[in-house]
């Protein structure tokens, strides 16, 4: 096994000098701080990258190290690496990594954190967690396998919660020869499918690395031997080289306050973390959403009064006028306000083992408040996978969707893409009080407080809510079709009438109210249809769901159904 | 205070340039945010105030989150009887330097009992005097929020806990089913009777933690500088003589240099021999150690896994 030189000897190697505490501790001064999320399959090697990156970078301690030898899976000699991030013991016994994990290296120029995701579709929801709060992705590949529908999934959900860098890893490269052939063909297939997947999101930076995780090749260092067809950067320098926390200094200022600290009758400030931009004593901020006025007349830390902060400092801001702030309301610049409104359009990622259904009562976390929502209703669901769209009601665990929201109050709102701070928001089941969705503003529509909920529901609201408009459909043929017809309605969530007698005038009142009226009259097949005012059309044909599935075909083209 | 100079920008009309402001202004930015939220948002929270190097973080970290107001929750100290008495000595200074109130537990009837991991094994005795005592003391002040100064680099079960921690209403914790945590969205709701344990300083490391107390200039307790002490060295193991009962037939305590790394039960907590009489010294030291901070911890090695079996039981 390689020994283990420690970080003391290997600066003293690399600089060539006598280690010295002091120009240690002003290298830490410039240091930041990366946080990168990765997401692979279960036999990509993710862990197994990982544990290099940590071991590489001298980040793993020898009884960390003692413990793992001899065990696992990667043959004798060979440390495997993957033990040394695999916590838990459920994901030891089964040889999977079942949760996010957080992990933490540095290098002489940068702090790592890593969120280590899970790669099943199980798990969607973790790594939509660790992309969260992560400035960058790496996205494993195994070369032999090419870009299979996980790592699609993976760079998706990474786009979607607007991680800016992602990087592609192909890994175990050294199982195809170190191919460069095997290499441009993964690069080729994950840029197509990125390129669609980011039609309407915030840009990403796409990044390829071969890569042999077991081997090191191309992780910490270069391997112009193995790949000398590759003139791009190793891993580690990469992610070295990366821009960190995002430069946010010509965004929008977004303060959530959190807090009022009022220690006395003389002191009244809001206590906040900036989600973006940045704030000078006397600039003119308006409070949301009661849209009062005043200007910065202190920035407090227990440090001293700063004239300036930026984001993402956590400060405390006095104003110059006594205007009402609360916890949950914003801060933002004069003349950058955002958008206030109870209506979106969003992003959802849903987590929760019990479907998104639209009858129960959800509470919406956005920044420093929790709002309860109105109506939730599910535009369509994402294929992942293939980036197809579906109609869906709802949404299972793990599926992604597009959804409209209608809170009861008005929040102020900023586009995901543009504001990561302000445009995103977490559901939390009013009863179970679990986190049960993930979601991203896409588009703030006007706000128009309570207007659906004036005066009687209007045909269109019903013809929005149960799909088909209201209408008199007359069927003549076997009992058996108008049965089949009328559960097949039924399944659909139409809301029909099985009309038992003649009652024209009935039938019209009921048609008017957005109901299907059905008036079946026994006869020998074919069948024959006749909807509203509409010529009688004949159903051609004695088979029982054919003849249903012509009936809702013709209903649809009538624009009876939606 | 470090790195004023870059939250602070000369005026000017050129466009802003940012230079870095550090990580350890980033962690500390994170840890207040946390800090505050679960002072909105709970409504009896505690913090668990151990006296180490971390809580003594922590409760800087909070000095600032509500400055200029006092902090808004008491600290929570678990005695086990078997701290060190300059432990204890700084504990109460310190509570009464930041003006926090300070509530003292300990597990009474298993103290009396007589309780040591010499007379049981450190497993038992960890659950009877820490969870045991923890659990009790939650309950008993009705603390439905309790912040802890753990980090994830501690060890590897602690890797994958979340910033809120939600435990049940036996204050156990089920790693296979977490709340997922998003962005710096927090959810703070509880059932009665089930709480939160939060980790503020979640993504610090060892090495954050103590170049932030060299920068701000933190007290800690003496123990972790070297300095001469009486110890009873067992090979490589140096056994503090705090506790009678850990004295073996014959053995007689010999002056070491030394310092502790991690500050727990004293029967527990091994010395090691060490210069370190400074914080740069201890930071140059922390760079050439080859094991991590716990290595020196009994408990953890009891069996494999065993932190994770302590947590779901309840430990923090």
């Amino acid at each position: 096994m390689a020994s283990l030189i420690t970080k003391q000897d290997q600066l003293q190697k690399e600089t060539g000098t006598v280690f010295s505490i002091e120009k240690f501790l002003e290298q830490e001064r410039g240091k930041d701080l990366l946080r990168f999320s990765t997401a692979g399959s279960v036999d990509d090697g993710k862990s197994t990258l990982i544990g290099r990156l940590l071991y590489d970078t001298r980040s793993v301690y020898d009884d960390h190290v003692r413990s793992i030898e001899g065990k696992g899976t990667a043959g004798a000699g060979v440390l495997d690496f993957a033990l040394l991030t695999d916590g838990l013991r459920a994901e030891r016994e089964q040889g999977i990594t079942i949760d996010v994990a957080y992990r933490y290296f540095s290098t002489e120029r940068r702090k790592f954190i890593i969120a280590d995701t899970p790669g099943h579709e199980q798990y969607t929801r973790n790594m939509a967690t660790g992309a969260s709060t992560a400035d960058a992705a790496i996205v494993l590949v195994d070369a032999r396998k090419g870009v299979l529908i996980q790592s699609r999934r993976h760079a998706y959900i990474a786009s979607l919660l607007g991680v800016r860098h992602v990087i592609v890893a192909v890994n175990k490269m050294d199982l195809v020869d170190y191919s460069e052939e095997v290499f441009r063909r993964i690069q080729q297939d994950f840029e197509a499918f990125l390129r669609a997947a980011n039609a309407d999101g915030r840009p990403v930076e796409l990044y390829f690395l071969p890569v042999s995780a077991l081997l090191g090749v191309n992780v910490a260092k270069r391997s112009p031997g193995e790949t000398p067809w590759y003139g791009g950067p190793s891993l580690l320098e990469l992610l070295e080289s990366l821009p960190s926390v995002e430069d946010t200094s010509g965004a929008a200022f977004r303060f959530p306050v959190q807090r009022v600290v009022r220690p006395d009758q003389h002191f009244r400030g809001f206590a906040g973390q900036i989600a973006s931009g940045s704030i000078r004593v006397g600039d003119a901020v308006t409070v949301l959403p009661s849209g009062r006025k005043s200007r910065v007349e202190r920035i407090v830390t227990y440090d001293g009064d700063l004239q300036e902060a930026h984001a993402p400092f956590s400060v405390t801001v006095t104003l110059e006028d006594e205007v009402d702030v609360s916890r949950g309301d914003l801060l933002v610049r004069g003349g950058e306000e955002a958008q206030l409104s109870r209506r979106f359009a969003a992003s959802l990622v849903w987590m929760d083992g019990q479907a998104l259904d639209p009858t129960r009562r959800y509470l919406l976390k956005h920044t420093s408040h929790t709002v309860p929502v109105r109506e939730l209703s599910v535009r369509h669901r994402v294929d992942v996978g293939t980036l197809e769209e579906f109609a869906a009601g709802s949404l299972n665990m793990n599926e992604i969707g597009v959804v409209e929201v209608e809170t009861r109050r008005p929040i102020a709102l900023d586009r995901y893409a543009e504001i990561r701070g302000t445009g995103a928001f977490a559901l939390i089941d009013g009863r179970t009080n679990a986190t049960v969705a993930a979601g991203m503003v896409r588009e703030i529509f006007k706000d128009e407080p309570h207007s659906q909920h004036k005066g009687p529901v209007t045909p269109e609201q019903r013809a929005q809510r149960w799909g088909h408009e209201g209408e008199v459909v007359e069927l003549r043929g076997p009992a058996e079709v108008a049965d089949a017809l009328e559960h097949a309605l039924f399944d659909l969530g139409a809301v029909t009438v099985r009309a038992l007698r003649r009652a024209p005038a009935m039938h019209a009142a009921l048609a008017s109210s957005g109901i299907l009226v059905l008036v079946h009259r026994e006869d020998p097949a074919p069948a024959r249809l006749k909807i509203g005012d509409a010529a009688v059309v004949e159903i051609a044909t004695d088979h029982i769901d054919a003849a249903v599935a012509e009936i809702l075909k013709q209903l649809r083209e009538n624009k009876i159904l939606q | 205070m470090l790195f004023t100079e870059s939250l602070v920008s000369t005026v000017s009309t050129e466009p802003a340039i940012r230079t870095n402001p550090g990580h350890l202004r980033l962690l500390e930015a994170e840890s207040i945010h946390i800090l505050r939220e679960v002072a909105a948002e709970f409504e009896r929270p505690v913090m668990l105030y151990s006296i180490g190097k971390d809580s003594s973080v922590m409760l800087r970290l909070a000095q600032k989150a509500f400055y200029p107001g006092p902090i808004p929750f008491p600290l929570l100290h678990i005695d086990t009887g078997f701290k060190f008495a300059e432990m204890l000595e700084f504990r109460d200074n310190m509570a009464k330097e930041v003006g926090a109130e300070l509530h003292v537990w300990r597990n009474e009837p298993a103290i009396a009992a007589g309780t040591n991991p010499i007379k049981l094994d450190t497993k038992r005795c960890c659950a009877l005097l820490k969870t045991q005592a923890l659990l009790d003391a939650l309950k008993h002040y009705g603390f439905d929020a309790a912040f802890g100064g753990a980090r994830r680099d501690e060890e590897k079960s602690r890797a994958k806990e979340r910033i809120y921690s939600f435990r049940d209403t036996a204050g156990q914790w089920d790693p296979k089913n977490q709340r997922p945590e998003l962005w710096n969205l927090y959810n703070a709701r509880v059932h009665p009777g089930e709480s939160i344990r939060v980790f503020p300083l979640s993504n610090w490391t060892e090495m954050d933690v103590w170049q932030y107390i060299h920068e701000e200039k933190i007290p800690i307790v003496d123990l972790y500088y070297a300095k001469e002490r009486p110890m009873y060295v067992r090979g490589e193991v140096l056994m503090p003589i705090e506790q009678e009962f850990v004295r073996l037939p014959g053995e007689e305590p010999q002056m070491v240099r030394s310092r502790l790394r991690s500050l727990g039960c004293s029967p527990c907590t091994g010395a090691i021999r060490s210069d370190a009489d400074t914080l740069p010294k201890i930071i140059a030291e922390l760079l050439s150690f080859r094991s991590s901070e716990r290595a020196n911890r009994v408990i953890d090695h009891d069996q494999e896994g065993s932190m994770e079996i302590k947590k779901r039981e309840g430990y923090f």
